[in-house]
C-alpha cells in the first residue's frame, strides 16, 4: 500500500532522501556536530533529571522573567549560528580571488547570506529586545506580571518555532537563496522553485504570530498596568522606547505578514501578485516589505536608545538630561519611520520629487537621533561617571553609532546612493549602526540587568576582553568595507577576479576573527561568572545604584515582583524613594493574584511547527492533521476558565522575610 | 523637580497597602489587534488598489462581478451586525435565553453571506475567472477572500462560545468574550463595506 505513489506523495510530499544535502562535505559535518552537541545536551539533561524541572519551571512558564531570559537565551544560541555565517562568508571573501574558487560553492554562499540576515534580524536581535523589554519592563513600571500572560509564553515559543524551522533548512532540504528579503521574480516559484523560499516563508510568519502578540501583550501592559502614580511622562525612558517599539511592532508587522501571504499565495496558489506576467508588479513587493522593514530596524535601535539612556543615568550619577526632549524624539523617530520606506530603492525610477522627498524624510530622522546623542553626552557632563562595562558600551556605541548614522545621512543624498546602493558601502553602513547600535545597546543591557535577572554580577575582567575584541573587530571587520563600497564592489559576491581589493578583505576577515574571539570571551565571562557567583551575588537588590523600579525588588525578584504595590512622584521612582529614606514594610502582607502556568503555548507552537514543515514539504495530509489539531488545542485551551490562584499571604512574608534577613546580614 | 528641594517636609507614600488590581486589558487588547488586523486589510486593499485594473486580456471586473447577488450578501452581512447589537443588549440585561437566540440567528446570516460568497467564486472559476488568471482576479480572490475567511473564523469561534454560555452561563468572562466577538464582527461589517464600495461599487459602475 505505502508503495502506492500517491499515498507516498500524500504523506511525504515532495520531501524524499534526495533532499538530504550528502553531498554538501561542510553541511555534513555541522550536522554531524551539532547531532552530537544536541545528544550530549539531552542526554545531560535526562541525567540529571532535569526535564521536569525545566516543564514546570521554564517551558510551562507565564512569568515574565522566565519567559525573558528564555528569549535571551534563544538569541544568544542563534547568535552562534549567524555568526558562524557571517565567519564563512569572510573566510570565503578572503581567500575567493581569480583562480581560488574558495571553499562555497555560490548556491551554498548565497543561503549562507540569506541565512545570516534572516537570522540575525528576525532570530537574534528581535528575541533579544523582546526579551529585555519583557524582563525589564513590568519591573520598571511596578506590575507583577504582563497584561497576557499565557499569550506571552505563545509568542515566545512561536518564535522558537520559526527560529527551529530555519535551523531545518540546514539539514533538510536548503535556505533561500534570494537575500533576507527574497525578491521576486527571484523568490517565484519559477526561479526559486525548491523549498528554500517556503522554509523563509513560514518561518517568519510563526515568528511573526510571535512578535505581534509579544507587541499587543506589552503595549496593553504599559497602556494598563503602571503603578498608581506614574503618568505617561513619569515612565522610565526605557519603558518609553519599548512602548514605541512594540506600536511599532503592532503597526509594522501586518504589513509583513500580508506580503509575505502574498508572495505565499503566488508560489503555492499560482496567482499572479509579484510575477512577471498576466499583470504582476513585482515593485509592489519591494514597496510593501519596506514599509515593515524600515520600521523594523526602529523596532531593534529604540530599545537600545532605551538601555543606553538607563545605563547614561545610572553610571553618571545624575538624572538624564532632558528627559521630555528624550520621550519626544523617540515619538518623533517612532512616526517618521513611516516615512523613508523608499530610500531603500532610489533606483526603482520613481522620479526626482518622489526620491528628493524621501531622501528629505531620511535626513530629517537625524535631527532627533542627533538631539538622543547630546542628551546623553550633556548627561555624562559633570557626572562622576563610572566607567563599568555597561557604560563602556554606552561609549562605544556613542562613537560608533555617528559614524554609522553619518554613512546613513551620506546614503540618503539620492545621487549618491545611485552610485553606491546595493555596495559594500551599504552592508558597511547597516552593520555599522546595527552591530554599534543594537547589539552594543544589548551588550550593555544583558551586562546592566544581569544581576537583576540570577542574583549575581558578570565577572567584569572577561566582559572587558570581550568589549575591546568586540569594538576593535568591528572596525577591522568593517571599514575595509566602505573602502571597497566606494570602490564599487557589489554585495554578495562569491568571487572577486581583482586581486588589489584582496588586502582589504583580509583585514575584514581578521576583523571578524576578532570578533569570534569577543564571542568566545562572552561565553567565557558567563561560564567563569557562574562559577564565581558567590564572590558576584548581589544581595541588596540594587548593585549599581539604580534610579528605576527595577532595583528596589530583591535580585532575583521574587515571582510576585513586588509584595506592595509601589507608588509613583516622579521619574527616577527608586532614586526618589532612597532619597526619601523609604522603608521597605516588614509586616501587613496580603494575598497576592497569580496566573497559572499551561502547557498549552508549548504545545500550539509545536503543532505551528508540524504545520509549516508540512506546507514546506507539501506534504498536505500532515498539514490538515497538524492545523486541525492546533485548532482543537486553540479551542480546547478557551475552555479552561481556572487561571488564577493567590499566593497565601504566609508565603509572601516567609519570601520577604528571607530577603530582610539577607539584608541585615550584610549591613 | 529635585525630591527633598523646597523645604518639602511632608511623608509621601511610596507604596500601597492595599491591594492594587489594574483594569483588565483585555478589551483594548483585543483592539489593537483588530487594527494590526486592518492594516492586513489595508495592504490587500493596497494590492487590489495597483492590481485591480491588470486584466492581463482576461474578463474585467465589469464583467464578472454581479451586483445583486452582492446587495444580497452585503445585506446579510449588515444585518448581522445589528442582530449581533441586540445579543449584546440582552447581555447586558443577564437574559441569556434571547442573547443565545440572537447570536443563533448572527450565526445563521453569516453562514447565509459564506454560502453566497462561495456560490460566488465557485461561479467565477467555472467561467475560468479563477483567481490565476490575472492580476485583479488574484487580487481579488485574496481581498474578498481573506474577508470571508475572517467571517468563517467568526462563526467558529460564535460556535464555541454559544457552548460556554450553555455551560457556564454569562459569567463575567463570558461576557468579555462575547464583547471581543462583537468588535470583530463589526469590524468584518467595515471591513466589508470598504470591499462593497471599492471592489464592486468601483468596479462594475461606470
Amino acid at each position: 500500500m505505502l508503495s502506492h505513489p500517491d499515498l507516498a506523495k500524500l504523506i511525504f510530499g515532495r520531501l524524499s532522501l534526495d533532499s538530504l544535502p550528502l553531498h554538501e562535505p561542510i553541511v555534513v559535518y555541522t550536522f554531524v556536530a551539532v547531532a552530537i552537541g544536541a545528544i550530549a545536551l539531552l542526554g545531560a539533561i535526562t541525567y540529571y533529571k532535569l526535564w521536569g524541572y525545566l516543564w514546570h519551571e521554564w517551558f510551562t512558564s507565564i512569568d515574565h522573567k522566565k519567559i525573558g531570559i528564555m528569549y535571551m537565551i534563544l538569541g544568544f544560541v542563534m547568535l552562534l549560528r549567524g555568526f558562524s555565517d557571517a565567519i564563512m562568508m569572510r573566510g570565503q571573501q578572503a581567500v575567493s580571488f581569480g583562480a581560488s574558487h574558495g571553499y562555497l560553492p555560490p548556491e551554498h554562499y548565497d543561503q549562507v547570506f540569506t541565512a545570516h540576515g534572516v537570522i540575525m534580524i528576525f532570530f537574534v536581535a528581535m528575541p533579544m529586545v523582546t526579551g529585555l523589554m519583557n524582563f525589564v519592563m513590568p519591573l520598571q513600571i511596578g506590575a507583577r506580571d504582563v497584561a497576557f500572560p499565557f499569550l506571552n509564553n505563545f509568542s515566545f515559543w512561536m518564535t522558537v518555532a520559526g527560529a527551529m524551522l530555519v535551523m531545518c533548512s540546514l539539514f533538510i532540504g536548503e535556505f533561500a537563496r534570494t537575500g533576507w528579503l527574497a525578491y521576486p521574480p527571484l523568490s517565484d516559484i519559477v526561479s526559486s522553485p525548491d523549498a528554500g523560499v517556503d522554509y523563509y516563508i513560514w518561518a517568519l510568519q510563526i515568528a511573526g504570530v510571535g512578535t505581534l502578540l509579544s507587541g499587543i501583550n506589552l503595549l496593553v501592559t504599559i497602556v494598563k498596568m503602571r503603578a498608581p502614580g506614574m503618568t505617561l511622562m513619569k515612565m522610565p525612558v526605557f519603558t518609553w522606547t519599548a512602548l514605541c517599539t512594540n506600536v511599532l511592532i503592532v503597526a509594522a508587522f501586518p504589513v509583513l505578514t500580508a506580503v509575505l501571504a502574498m508572495l505565499a499565495l503566488d508560489r503555492y496558489a499560482g496567482t499572479n501578485f509579484f510575477t512577471t506576467e498576466l499583470g504582476g508588479n513585482a515593485m509592489m513587493y519591494v514597496n510593501l516589505i519596506w514599509i515593515w522593514g524600515h520600521p523594523e530596524v526602529y523596532i531593534l535601535i529604540l530599545p537600545a536608545f532605551g538601555i543606553f539612556s538607563e545605563v547614561t543615568a545610572t553610571f553618571s550619577r545624575k538624572p538624564l538630561f532632558g528627559y521630555a526632549s528624550m520621550v519626544y524624539a523617540t515619538v518623533v523617530i517612532t512616526v517618521l519611520s513611516y516615512l523613508v520606506w523608499l530610500h531603500h530603492f532610489f533606483t526603482m525610477g520613481s522620479g526626482a520629487s518622489v526620491n528628493s522627498f524621501f531622501g528629505i524624510t531620511t535626513m530629517i530622522i537625524s535631527i532627533p537621533t542627533g538631539a538622543k546623542i547630546f542628551n546623553w553626552l550633556f548627561t555624562m557632563y559633570r557626572g562622576r561617571v563610572d566607567f563599568e562595562l555597561p557604560m563602556m558600551w554606552t561609549v562605544a556605541f556613542m562613537v560608533t553609532f555617528v559614524i554609522g548614522g553619518m554613512t546613513g545621512v551620506l546614503l540618503a543624498v539620492p545621487p549618491a546612493d545611485f552610485s553606491l546602493h546595493n555596495s559594500l558601502f551599504l552592508i558597511a553602513h547597516f552593520h555599522n549602526v546595527i552591530i554599534g547600535g543594537v547589539l552594543f545597546g544589548l551588550f550593555a543591557g544583558i551586562t546592566y540587568w544581569f544581576p537583576k535577572a540570577f542574583g549575581f554580577r558578570l565577572d567584569p575582567f572577561w566582559g572587558k576582553c570581550s568589549f575591546w575584541f568586540w569594538v576593535s573587530g568591528f572596525y577591522f571587520a568593517f571599514m575595509p568595507l566602505y573602502m571597497l563600497g566606494l570602490m564599487g564592489v557589489t554585495r554578495r559576491l562569491s568571487h572577486f577576479d581583482d586581486p588589489s581589493l584582496r588586502i582589504w578583505f583580509l583585514i575584514a576577515a581578521f576583523g571578524a576573527f576578532l570578533i569570534a574571539l569577543g564571542i568566545a570571551c562572552n561565553i567565557i565571562q558567563f561560564i567563569v561568572s557562574f562559577k564565581n557567583r558567590e564572590a558576584l551575588r548581589d544581595v541588596t537588590g540594587d548593585p549599581w545604584g539604580g534610579r528605576t523600579l527595577e532595583w528596589s525588588t530583591s535580585s532575583p525578584p521574587p515571582k510576585y515582583n513586588f509584595a506592595f504595590t509601589p507608588r509613583i512622584h516622579d521619574h527616577d521612582a527608586w532614586w526618589m524613594m532612597k532619597k526619601y529614606r523609604w522603608q521597605r514594610p516588614l509586616n501587613g502582607y496580603l494575598p497576592i493574584h497569580m496566573p497559572h502556568n499551561t502547557g498549552a503555548g508549548f504545545i500550539m507552537a509545536a503543532l505551528s511547527f508540524v504545520f509549516g514543515f508540512a506546507m514546506i514539504w507539501y506534504m498536505w495530509l500532515l498539514a490538515i492533521v497538524a492545523f486541525v489539531a492546533l485548532l482543537l488545542v486553540a479551542i480546547g485551551h478557551t475552555f479552561n476558565y481556572d487561571r488564577e490562584y493567590y499566593i497565601p499571604a504566609d508565603e509572601v512574608s516567609r519570601i520577604e522575610q528571607s530577603r530582610t534577613d539577607l539584608l541585615a546580614s550584610h549591613v | 523637580m529635585t525630591p527633598g528641594s523646597g523645604g518639602r517636609t511632608e511623608q509621601l507614600l511610596f507604596h500601597e497597602s492595599a491591594d492594587v488590581h489594574p483594569a483588565n486589558g483585555t478589551l483594548l487588547g483585543f483592539w489593537i489587534y483588530l487594527m494590526s488586523d486592518c492594516l492586513v486589510f489595508a495592504c490587500l486593499f493596497a494590492a487590489y488598489g495597483v492590481l485591480g485594473r491588470e486584466y492581463a486580456g482576461g474578463p474585467t471586473a465589469q464583467e464578472v462581478l454581479e451586483l445583486p447577488a452582492v446587495a444580497v450578501n452585503t445585506t446579510l452581512l449588515l444585518l448581522s451586525s445589528i442582530t449581533y447589537g441586540f445579543a449584546v443588549l440582552a447581555m447586558q440585561r443577564d437574559r441569556q435565553k434571547p442573547m443565545l437566540v440572537w447570536l443563533v440567528i448572527t450565526g445563521l446570516l453569516g453562514a447565509g453571506f459564506i454560502t453566497l460568497e462561495l456560490r460566488e467564486f465557485a461561479h467565477l472559476i467555472s467561467i475560468g475567472a479563477g483567481p490565476q488568471r490575472s492580476a485583479f482576479l488574484s487580487s481579488f480572490f485574496t481581498l474578498v477572500g481573506t474577508h470571508g475567511l475572517h467571517v468563517t473564523c467568526g462563526l467558529i469561534w460564535m460556535v464555541v462560545l454559544i457552548t460556554q454560555v450553555l455551560r457556564k452561563g454569562l459569567i463575567t468572562a463570558n461576557k468579555r468574550r462575547l464583547l471581543c466577538l462583537s468588535m470583530f464582527w463589526h469590524f468584518l461589517d467595515v471591513v466589508w463595506v470598504g470591499v462593497f464600495s471599492f471592489v464592486y461599487l468601483m468596479g462594475v459602475l461606470p
